[in-house]
């Protein structure tokens, strides 16, 4: 009446393809709902490696169900549990706006959450970008084969094996048996590391980056210049394997600042754009050589300039820096619906390599970020 | 467990079984398959081996998985409701482990043999599953699997909303069939002149449903109309699939209490060495652990059992198993001093903190009686497949004093919507105000009434 059997259950999939299914639809989320997530407050100031977690709303698996917040439910204590005691945190208590609630300490509230880390993120926002107008040159500079280590086999050559996974890996055998030592080495331990070759534009980039401090600049549009920026490095750094970054900040005057500064000053004064790109012109002249560098200007600005004098000097000096730039982008930020004197100025500018972009809100990150690095430009390599 | 102890584990199996059926359990035989981890999880997420693939699937077998990786959390049985039973044996637990998961799952074949609530249970449901999952892969083949995968979505929202016990069959075929000795042509030709009358009238519309329907997934599967033979055969499965899953959700304090008194019974009468008695005694405790935010049906189960023995007796808790499911089984036997003891309490959310507000026993008594209520799922039923002769849907929700998850109950209904092609209306109560929700294809709106 009763038998026992053991089968080889090694081939057995399902679970995990239903779950790369799963996966799957996790990553469509987030791609719809990028615009919501690049612009995050904790994404930027995370240092890349850190999880960030994304509430995902359509892997939700939506039924009739109560409202998980209503009504009276039966716990269970320990012996000694009172009218009045706590236990648990509500959803007022649990988390901060945004960032959606804690999971698991809720009764009855199921809702998923994916977890990845800033570069993942970058990878699938990074998908859809291109550095459009990229100058050929010389290919020795060019392109530099590097090395990259991309996946773990259970197979390799000794000189690659990957020490930390193959304890780890017989650890966890052991664990399963009871006993969580490393001990007891054997083959189906062993992990390899496997090396891909990688071709990567080489030579350097240099990045421009100008931002109006005027007193006009206000929290928002310091806020917004930091996250397009934080964005707009990441991208560069994945396609030069050397991107320098030169922080120019101006008022009625420019001056170079380090980054913390550029970030965070904020100064009361009248606004001289031309400032800032008579200075980024001479930094090119002095620093980067245009036959060596890839040249990317960005300015950041409500666009509320001095006179009209200056917005065509300003247009002037544009032509001038697209002589030796990739791509000069201007950003402007603005809270309400007006056209910018600097604007109607620039609209004149029919360079494609000259890309404005307006943003008003959070959500319109991820298209300026689009429009900047839309592919369809040159091919790379 | 090692290789060599599986004969140990054949030959402990053989012991349990003879010692449970000695102490008045019969149990369905017993076939036992020992399985690494991964497949455990998988069974349980799938809550039978081989059903059909979807999505939500994987996200339960990643969920399990990356807790019992983190060791959050452990399966300790997984037996199937079927003739022969299956039961799973994770080939990482020790020895001792397996025999009290052994003695664990006979208590639950029993339970499933015996308890009236499974009488009418596919006892193959394994295979019947197996070649929905066929079907359903054939489909994915012929028709996209996005395709199928969407229509899914749309019917697994509603896998609940189905009538185990329906009440309107019989009427229907008595009025069908004609009663021995008439005439069964009579009525085509009436005899008395008021029943000429009658026929001779505009006909009344005949209501769709003639009593409110429960089971929404049997009413789409008659009435909706723009549905093809696919999509029809995929709400018949996820519906087959879901009542045999109903008596397993009524029964799951009882289930888990029956089998836990077992275990504790059976292990206790094994000659068990100083050392395994210890780490039974482990297992034990972290099996009848309090639940805090929800009751233990383990422990709940047991003590209740234990009591109803004490009580009344050992021939007693035969019956209780056999006639009671969880609802009555709780009515009847949840006593106050079983209350007190289990320490249990209603709680509920003010403000910030969900916080304990009453320790009278009655009252948490028929707290938990109502959680168990329709298997915790709101309860809805169809008072229209032909609203305002538009051929609108007209649902239903019998309030309780709990306000449904709105914004959770308007992404249903644009899936109901989907099957029923049709404008969908929802009533129900926000706050005591009677109100409805309306999807209409595009939008959900809400009308206060």
């Amino acid at each position: 009446m009763v038998s026992t059997s053991q089968h080889d259950w090694s081939l057995h999939r399902k679970g995990p393809a239903d779950q790369a299914r799963h996966n799957e639809k996790i990553k469509e989320a987030i791609r719809e709902n990028l615009p919501e997530i690049i612009a995050e407050e904790s994404i930027i100031t995370s240092d890349g490696k850190r999880l960030i977690k994304v509430p995902i709303r359509s892997l939700e698996e939506y039924r009739f169900r109560f409202d998980p917040y209503q009504g009276e439910r039966v716990g269970q204590g320990t012996g000694d549990s009172q009218v009045g005691d706590v236990v648990a945190r509500g959803p007022a208590g649990a988390g901060k706006g945004g960032q959606g609630k804690q999971a698991g300490d809720q009764p009855g509230v199921d809702y998923f959450e994916a977890e990845l880390t800033v570069d993942e993120l970058a990878e699938l926002i990074f998908e859809d970008l291109g550095l459009p107008n990229l100058r050929p040159k010389t290919p020795r500079e060019m392109v530099t084969e590097s090395v990259k280590f991309t996946e773990v086999r259970k197979k390799g050559p000794m000189g690659n094996l990957d020490k930390r996974r193959t304890i780890l890996e017989n650890m966890r055998r052991n664990a399963l048996r009871g006993t969580p030592v490393f001990a007891n080495l054997s083959n189906e331990d062993l992990r390899f590391k496997v090396w891909e070759q990688e071709t990567r534009p080489s030579s350097s980039a240099v990045v421009l980056a100008m931002r109006d401090a005027s007193g006009s600049m206000g929290e928002f549009k310091k806020y917004i210049t930091r996250s397009l920026f934080f964005w707009m490095v990441r991208f560069l750094r994945t396609k030069y394997q050397d991107v320098e970054i030169v922080f120019i900040v101006h008022h009625s005057e420019a001056k170079e600042v380090d980054e913390e500064t550029f970030f965070h000053l904020g100064e009361s004064g009248g606004t001289r754009v031309s400032s800032a790109y008579n200075l980024c012109w001479e930094i090119i002249n002095k620093r980067y050589d245009p036959e060596r560098w890839n040249i990317y200007p960005f300015h950041f600005s409500d666009g509320d300039n001095w006179s009209d004098a200056d917005n065509k000097l300003c247009v002037e000096l544009v032509h001038k820096l697209l002589t030796v730039s990739n791509l000069f982008g201007y950003g402007e930020i603005r809270e309400g619906g007006y056209t910018s004197s600097l604007m109607s100025a620039f609209s004149a500018i029919k360079d494609p390599r000259f890309v404005i972009v307006t943003i008003s809100e959070k959500r319109d990150v991820y298209p300026a970020l689009k429009k900047w690095f839309s592919r369809g430009g040159m091919a790379i390599g | 467990m090692d290789d060599k102890e599986i004969p140990l584990l054949e030959e402990a199996i053989g012991k349990i079984w003879d010692k449970a059926r000695e102490l008045g359990l019969d149990p369905f035989p017993t076939h036992f398959e020992i399985v690494p981890a991964t497949i455990l999880y998988e069974f349980g997420a799938y809550l039978l081996p081989g059903r059909f693939s979807h999505w939500t699937h994987g996200k339960a077998y990643y969920q399990m998985k990356t807790q019992y990786d983190y060791g959050l959390s452990k399966i300790y049985e997984l037996v199937i409701n079927s003739n022969p039973a299956y039961a799973f044996l994770l080939d990482s637990n020790s020895l001792l482990h397996n025999k009290f998961v052994v003695a664990h799952v006979f208590g639950h074949t029993d339970f499933f043999k015996h308890n009236i609530w499974f009488a009418n249970t596919n006892r193959q449901m394994v295979e019947t599953v197996s070649l929905n999952a066929q079907r359903i892969r054939q489909y994915s083949i012929d028709e996209g699997s996005l395709e199928v995968e969407r229509f899914l979505d749309a019917v697994l929202s509603i896998a609940e909303h189905i009538d185990p016990y329906p009440r309107r069959e019989p009427q229907e075929s008595k009025a069908a069939t004609p009663k021995a000795g008439e005439d069964p042509y009579a009525d085509l030709f009436p005899s008395k002149p008021e029943e000429r009358g009658r026929l001779g009238k505009k006909p009344t519309r005949r209501k769709v449903p003639p009593e409110p329907e429960k089971d929404l997934l049997r009413f789409l599967l008659e009435h909706a109309d723009h549905l093809e033979d696919w999509q029809r055969d995929i709400i018949a499965i996820v519906r087959e699939e879901s009542l045999y899953f109903v008596p397993q959700m009524q029964t799951k304090i009882m289930n888990e209490g029956w089998a836990s008194y077992w275990h504790l019974r059976i292990m206790r009468e094994l000659d068990l060495t100083d050392e395994e008695f210890i780490e039974f005694s482990k297992l034990h405790a972290a099996v009848c652990t309090p639940g805090k935010t929800r009751i233990n049906p383990y422990l709940v189960g047991l003590r209740i059992f234990e009591d109803i023995e004490k009580r009344y007796g050992r021939e007693k808790i035969f019956e209780v198993r056999e006639l009671e499911n969880d609802v009555s089984f709780l009515r009847l036997y949840l006593t106050e001093e079983l209350v007190r003891e289990l320490d249990l309490f209603v709680y509920k959310l003010d403000g910030e903190h969900w916080q304990i507000t009453d320790k009278e026993w009655e009252k948490v008594r028929d707290v938990l009686c109502d959680s168990l209520t329709n298997f915790g799922h709101p309860y809805i039923v169809v008072e229209d497949g032909d609203y305002q002769g538009r051929r609108e849907l007209y649902l239903r929700h019998y309030h309780d004093g709990r306000d449904l998850d709105f914004p959770y109950a308007e992404r249903t209904l644009q899936y109901i919507y989907t099957l029923w092609n049709h404008p969908v209306h929802l009533e129900t109560k926000e706050k005591d105000r009677p109100c409805r929700l309306t999807c209409d294809g595009e939008r959900v709106t809400k009308t206060y009434l």
